[in-house]
This record gives C-alpha cells, structure tokens and sequence, in this order.
C-alpha cells in the first residue's frame, strides 16, 4: 500500500507534464492584436515559403506565420484527419483534388510549376546531357507514389529510353541526398532543390521533364481558424513581392 | 482456507492495476484503430498482389538474416561486456546502446559514410572488389543488424549477468574447457535470455524503416521491405497502407507465436 | 620447498587478500579422508577452491601425485581447473539445472572423451552405485535434496578423479536425510583410492566421515590430528565450544595450572609450563555453600545464564573461572538458579584434563 501514493504522484506528474505538453503546442496568443496563422506546405517549399512567411508578417502587424512543412501526401492526410491549419500549399494537384474531395478546400489557386531536372555532381564528371545518358549510371530517383516520381516515371517514358533507377526514394529530399553522399551518380530531383543544393550540385535540364511539369496549387481552408488570414496569405502568394522569391528558388509562374 | 489464500496473493494491488490498464489501452488501442479503419473487403485482392508478397518476403528473409548475425555477433560481446575484465568496458557498454539512441535515419547516413561507394569501408570495397552494398539486400540486413543488435545484447549480456558462474566452475572440475562450458553450460542455462533477445532482435529488424531507406534504398523485391511499402503506400492510399501494416503485423504474431509455443513445448 | 611427494596431495595454500591470509599446509594420503574443520570466513572454502584451480594462489604450492598444478613463485606454474583432475562436490551441488541427472553424471566421462552412449552407460552405471538407477531421467528440479547430492557425488566420481574435493556436502539437508546420506557418503570415501579433502563446520561430519581433521581458523590450522585427539585435547575456545568443553591456558607447575585470571586449577597429572587445562560442563557441581571434602577445585562464581541444553540445564558462570556447567532440573531447581545468583562450583581434579600449549 505504500507504494501506492508515490505512483499516483508519479502518474499525476507525468498527466501534468504531458497536458503542459499539449497546452504548448496550441495556438496560445488570443490577444485582440496578435493572430497566428497556420500553413501546410510541401517540403519542397521549405525555403521559399519561410521567406513568403517572414514578408508577410512584416506586411502585418501582430501576424505570426506558423509553418508545418511535409510530404504533400502527409499534410492532405493530417488535414483531411481534421488537423487545425488556415491554409494548404501542395506540391501537386492530386493532393490537393484528396483535399477538396473532402470539403475541406474549394478553389485552388496555381501559383508555381516545378520541373526535374538531373542533378550530377558539381562539375558533371560523367559527362551527362540528356536523360539517355543515364543508362549505365546509378541514378536516384522519386517512388512514383510521391509526386516527383510520378512525374520522373512520366518524363522517362516519354524519353522512350530504358532506364531503371537503384532506388525509388521517399521523398526528393533523400533522392538529392544520395547524390550528395557520393552513392550514386546522379538524380532525378526538382529544378528547385537542385538549386538550393548548388554548393554541391550541378543540374542539367532536360526536354522530356516538360512532360512532366509540377503545378503548386494553394488554397485557403475550409475550417480555418483564420480565415481572413488565411485568405490574405493565399492573395499574398500570388502577388508579385512572394514571385520573387519563388523565382530565385528555381520555380516557374504558371 | 488454503485455495484462498493463495487467490488473495495472487490478487494484483489496485496501485498496480489501474496504471496497467491504462497503459494496455494507450498499447491497445492504436492496433484498434487500424482494425477499425481497415478495408476489409479489399484484403483477398491485397493479399494476392505481388509486389505485397515481395516485400513480405524480403521483410521475414532479411529479418531473420538480421537477427541470425546478431545473435553470432551480439552473443560473444554480451558475453565480453558481462564477464569481461578489462578498462573501458561501461564505456563499451554505452556505445552498444548507440544504435537505440540514434535516430534510425542517421543511422543510415552512418552506415552509408561507413560501407557507402564513398564509404570509409565501402570505397575500398567498391575499388578493390567492385562491391557495392549500399541499394542491395545486403545492406537492408545490415540496417537492421545496425538497429536491432542492441536489444539482442542488452537482453543476452542481462541474461549472462544473472547466470551463477559456479555452474561453470562446476563444469571446469569436470573437464570442460572455456569454449565447452560456454556451448554446454552457459548458452543452455541462459537460452530463455538469449530466445528473448533475438524474439525482441527479430521484431525491431521487422519494423525498421529509417535505416533502411537511408542506407538501402527502396527497390521492389531488392530493398523493399514492408515498412517501406506501407510508408510509400502511405502517400498515396492510406487504406492500402493499414492492410499492409495488418498484414505485417498478422505474420509476426503468428511467426511469435508458434515460436513460444514450440519452445515452451520443447522444454 | 622441498620435492613434493610423489603420491596423494601436498599443498602450501597461500592466499593473500589484504584484509583476509589464508596460509594452510595440508598433506593428504592416498585413500586418506581430511576433513578441514572451522567456523563461517575460516578460509576452507577458498582453501577447496584454490585447490580446484578456481582462486589462484598467492604463494606456496599444490602438488598432486608429484605433478605441481599451481605454484605462482620459482618458475611459476597453473593447470587450469579442467586439466587438474579433481572433482568436487559443491555445497549446494550445482547440478546442471538443464540437463537430466545421467547427463549430468555423463557430463565428466564426455569431456574425457567417451561417446554419448558410453558416456551415458557409464553415468548409469554411477547412478546405480549411489542408489539412484531409476532417477537418471529426471530433472535436478525433481529431486530431492538428498538424491540431489548423490548426484553430485556420482557426478564428481564419475570423471575419476586424482582428488575428490567436498564443500560441506551435507549442509543443504534436513536433520533426517543427513543421517542417511552421511552413512553412504562415509561407504563411498572408504572405498577412495585418492585422497579426498572435506570442508565442513559440523564436527559430527568431520568426525563421522574424516581419518584426519584440520581445524582452520582464520586462514591457519590451528590444530591437527585424529578425531579423538581433537576432540580429547581442543587447543581452541572453537573446537573447545564445538566438542562442549570447559578451555583454559595458564602455566603449568606440577599438578597446577595457573591461569591468567590469577585463579589456580588443580590437575591430575603432573606438567610444567605453558599448558592447556579442560574439563566437561559435567563435571561441574554447584552449591549454595562452600563444599567441602575431598581435593577439588572450589571457587566463587556468578550465575550469567541458564538455558536448556538436551535432558539438563547448561549453566553459564561468571567469576574467577568463567566455565560452563550442566545440572539436572532438579537440582536446578533445588539451588534456585537465576542469574545474578552467587553459587559455589566444584570440579574434581581428576576430571581436569591438562596438556602442553
């Protein structure tokens, strides 16, 4: 019987911790003058957006954006599952189509395109210019179940040319990691992450990937605890001040 | 009066309980929301498709591939850690746990700075030998040896630590060498600890995802196992996904099972 | 050191561990059973071990046969325990819990090389001898602790010792198999041809199963010889306790022993110098006043305690000579006796025993 203070006090400290803990999480500013917005964007987006982001709450006052950066895939199933978030930044349009099957988003808006490109390493010791190229090289590319390697799956059909990458990766960030690691010689990554790995990366465009062009559809949520925020985001995305951004990040204008 | 006292033993102190059930329900019932969200009717037609039957393969092959080379690994340095006497040993100790500590996915990229084409090891391999382990079978095993061998240790180097050495010393009157006593003495006496270790071994190597995919890849039929089908197939159709990670769970517990079962028969 | 003789055992146990020395010379015959003799941290269990090979000494030597097995100084030498050939049987038998008592007993005679079938018919053949041919299939778990000693007995005989080494081999037994597992212990060591060395801190065991006993204590033997001199002329207050006698050194003179107390005993024989002088609790007669008649030892003495001790009463006194003495409850009854009681005790000098220090 004595144990049992001290294990309550234990359970009752670790619920207190654990409440803390989820308190913490929440959207804790209710002031009149401050408001926290909430977006879902693609991991490829990472970059760009935290840029977009830090624009925006200069442009408001009181206005903190708040990112939650992920595969498109696992951001439509956490909004769909009912996750709090004002607006929805997906790398493709299936994603979004998930999302707006559910009633969750109407009125996707384009507001970039995104297309592959190989990315060898710096200095192209292979000699690669086009995609038939890569026959004989060990290549990394998208699993055709995320969106990049959907459209890599796409553009290499239409090359006509027979090519099997050693891996299917999970996402684009991990295809690009393989090239970086030295284990493979080339990949099949977006225009724009190859950019923000030029350090290390060099890419090599190639015609088959205009088969195969990624549209990045935003669109404000239905549910959105702020839905004046999240439609001003929306607006702001398409202006021509987050263009910019979009540009020197290696994305297209639709 | 006997028969009740015994069952007033055996009663569980309410202290103990409640938190139990707690915690059996918080265990419990992520496994009921699976059950509950899974298309059942789809389960035939899943269960029929190949690339399913491929990666169900390679998980049960590679698996207990793993788990086959850490017991023959992990064995002799659970040994070393509880009976050996030499400097540095808790610090030894310490870097075996590394693997649980390390989140899977940097364990991959470890693994790939290590046997990678570029590799400490693996760029000697690919010159010399013109091996290349990252994206093969190979490596989905060494993956899972990096990330389950641990809990074969920690259970076997338990198990080691708790066996009275005089059984040895017993054995060594009799005749028996060091290498004797160990195969006829020490391994019989700590197997429970030691089928422990690799039943625990065994299942972590099932479930691994971030070494895997890091080091390895994600090949149909070469480095797709079923924690990578069900992660790709994730992104695409959670509904495909439950049925596979069912699946998955279905065939360890019925591989478990019949394993505790046939040894508990055996002994 | 001279040449180690050339049968049986010849052993210098040193054994340094700062707080604890044990220092032992121990000699045993062919056929020849010692028992050594001590109470709890003497130092015989590390004795039987170092003589196993499983604590290394620190100093002297082991000698078996003529072949040194361990000797750390002069060249150095150390036979591993599995190559020295002496079984043991250990306190608490340590059977092999997952093997069946003829596998266990087969264990030896395997690593000595024999096939399994020879092994195990072998090991039958041992089981039969202690009495157990139809236990082999079972589990040390399913015996009970008296077959689970004979066991072990088999066990370590079955592997054919050059020395049979015995770690107080019927402590773990209640009073009743004890009895008959010490009369079958005894049968087998008579029919040794090896020596065998016993640890035990029952003197009855020691007795009973012994040709010789050396008594440890504190890492030394501190006495050495037959049962009925030990136990007939203790040189300790252990042994003294041990075989119930009164123990007391003092300088002899004559037919006198004067003890450091300043309190003299009358003997019966005649002796000079530092001596021993012991008598029985029996021999001790109390009464409320001073005795008188003829010549014995009477002192003053202080009832301390009193306690029941078999058919009589066990009297302890304080005093000049603090001693032990047995009265019937009769007489106990009689004198009154509780503690803080004076009496007069008297012991007739032809019951005390004197001998040389």
């Amino acid at each position: 019987m004595r144990a049992r203070p001290a294990l309550a006090l234990t359970a009752a400290t670790a619920l207190t911790a654990l409440a803390t803990l989820a308190a913490c999480g929440g959207s804790g500013d209710d002031g009149a003058e401050t408001a926290t917005l909430t977006v879902f964007a693609a991991a490829s987006l990472t970059e760009a957006f935290t840029e977009i982001g830090d624009r925006f709450e200069a442009e408001h006052d009181g206005v903190t954006v708040e990112f939650n950066f992920a595969a498109s895939s696992d951001l439509a199933a956490q909004i769909t599952e009912g996750a709090p978030a004002d607006v929805f930044a997906s790398a493709d349009q299936k994603h979004m189509d998930k999302v707006i099957e559910t009633g969750a988003a109407a009125d996707p808006r384009p507001f970039a395109l995104n297309q592959l490109v190989i990315a060898v390493p710096e200095g192209n010791p292979d000699g690669v210019t086009a995609l038939p190229d890569l026959a004989g090289l060990d290549f990394a590319a998208c699993a055709p179940e995320v969106p990049c390697g959907a459209a890599a799956q796409t553009a290499v059909d239409a090359s006509g040319a027979d090519l099997t990458p050693v891996t299917y990766e999970a996402d684009v960030k991990s295809t690009l990691q393989k090239l970086t690691l030295g284990e493979v010689d080339a990949a099949l990554v977006y225009r724009t992450d190859a950019i923000a790995a030029q350090d290390e990366v060099d890419a090599v465009e190639f015609p088959e990937s205009a088969t195969a062009v990624n549209t990045y559809p935003i669109a404000a949520l239905a549910d959105a605890p702020e839905p004046d925020l999240a439609a001003a985001f929306t607006a702001y995305v398409l202006g021509d001040d987050a263009w910019t951004v979009l540009e020197t990040a290696g994305f297209q204008r639709p | 009066m006997p028969a009740k006292r015994t069952r007033q033993r055996r009663r569980v102190p309410a202290a103990l309980l409640a938190p139990a059930v707690v915690g059996l329900a918080f265990l419990i019932l992520p496994l009921a929301g699976l059950l509950a969200r899974a298309p059942w009717t789809e389960l035939p037609a899943r269960l029929a498709e190949p690339a399913m039957l491929d990666a169900l393969r390679l998980s049960l092959v590679t698996a207990t591939l793993a788990t086959a080379l850490s017991l023959l690994f992990g064995v002799p340095i659970a040994w070393l850690l509880a009976r050996g006497d030499f400097p540095g040993r808790s610090l030894l100790r310490a870097l075996v746990t590394v693997p649980l500590v390390l989140p899977p996915v940097v364990g991959g990229v470890a693994l790939l700075l290590v046997f990678g084409r570029s590799g400490l090891i693996g760029s000697w391999l690919h010159e010399r030998f013109d091996v290349t382990i990252p994206f093969s079978t190979t490596a989905v095993v060494l993956a899972m040896t990096f990330v389950s061998m641990p809990f074969l240790i920690v259970a076997v180097e338990g198990a080691l630590r708790g066996a009275d050495v005089r059984f040895e010393e017993a054995a060594a009157t009799l005749g028996a060498g060091r290498w004797t006593v160990f195969t006829r003495v020490t391994l019989p006496m700590i197997a429970p600890g030691v089928l422990a270790g690799a039943v625990l071994c065994w299942a972590r190597a099932l479930g691994e995802f971030g070494a895997t995919i890091t080091f390895a890849g994600n090949f149909p039929g070469r480095t797709q196992t079923m924690p990578l089908a069900v992660y790709l197939a994730l992104q695409s159709d959670l509904e495909a996904a439950i049925v596979l990670s069912l699946i998955l769970l279905a065939v360890s517990v019925a591989v478990l099972a019949s394993l505790r079962e046939r040894w508990t028969t055996v002994a | 050191m001279s040449a180690p003789i050339a049968h049986g055992l010849d052993a210098h146990l040193v054994v340094d561990r700062g707080a604890f020395r044990l220092d032992l010379r121990l000699q045993v015959a062919p056929g020849e059973t010692v028992a050594l003799l001590g109470p709890n941290g003497a130092g015989k269990t590390t004795a039987l071990r170092a003589l196993a090979g499983l604590e290394d000494l620190t100093d002297g030597h082991i000698a078996l046969d003529g072949a040194v097995l361990d000797r750390p100084r002069g060249g150095g030498r150390w036979v591993p325990p599995e190559h020295r050939r002496i079984g043991v049987v250990f306190q608490d038998y340590l059977l092999f819990p997952h093997l069946s008592a003829v596998d266990n007993v087969a264990f030896g005679p395997r690593r000595r090389g024999l096939g399994r079938a020879e092994a195990r018919a072998l090991a039958a053949d041992w089981l039969g001898r202690v009495g157990l041919g139809d236990f082999g299939k079972r589990r040390p778990g399913q015996l009970s602790g008296g077959q689970a000693q004979r066991v072990a007995l088999a066990r370590a005989l079955a592997a054919e010792p050059a020395l049979l080494l015995l770690d107080e081999p019927l402590a773990a037994l209640d009073a009743r198999t004890r009895l008959d597992t010490r009369v079958e212990l005894h049968r087998h060591l008579a029919g040794l041809a090896g020596p065998a060395v016993l640890v035990t801190h029952d003197p009855v065991d020691a007795l009973m199963l012994a040709d010789r006993l050396v008594v440890v204590e504190e890492g030394r033997a501190v006495q050495e010889g037959d049962g009925e001199s030990v136990t007939a002329r203790p040189r300790t207050d252990y042994i003294a306790r041990l075989v119930g006698l009164n123990l007391y050194r003092g300088t002899a003179s004559g037919r006198t022993v004067r003890l450091a107390s300043g309190a003299v005993l009358a003997t019966s024989e005649a002796l000079e110098g530092d001596s021993f002088a012991a008598f029985p609790p029996s021999a001790v007669a109390l009464f409320r006043s001073e005795p008188d008649g003829s010549p014995r030892n009477t002192w003053r003495a202080v009832v301390a305690g009193v306690h029941r001790h078999g058919d009589h009463l066990r009297v302890r006194l304080d005093g000049p000579i603090r001693a032990a003495a047995d009265v019937t409850p009769a007489a106990a009854a009689q004198l009154g006796l509780e503690p803080g009681q004076e009496v007069w005790a008297a012991v007739k000098a032809a019951e005390i025993r004197a001998y040389p220090a």
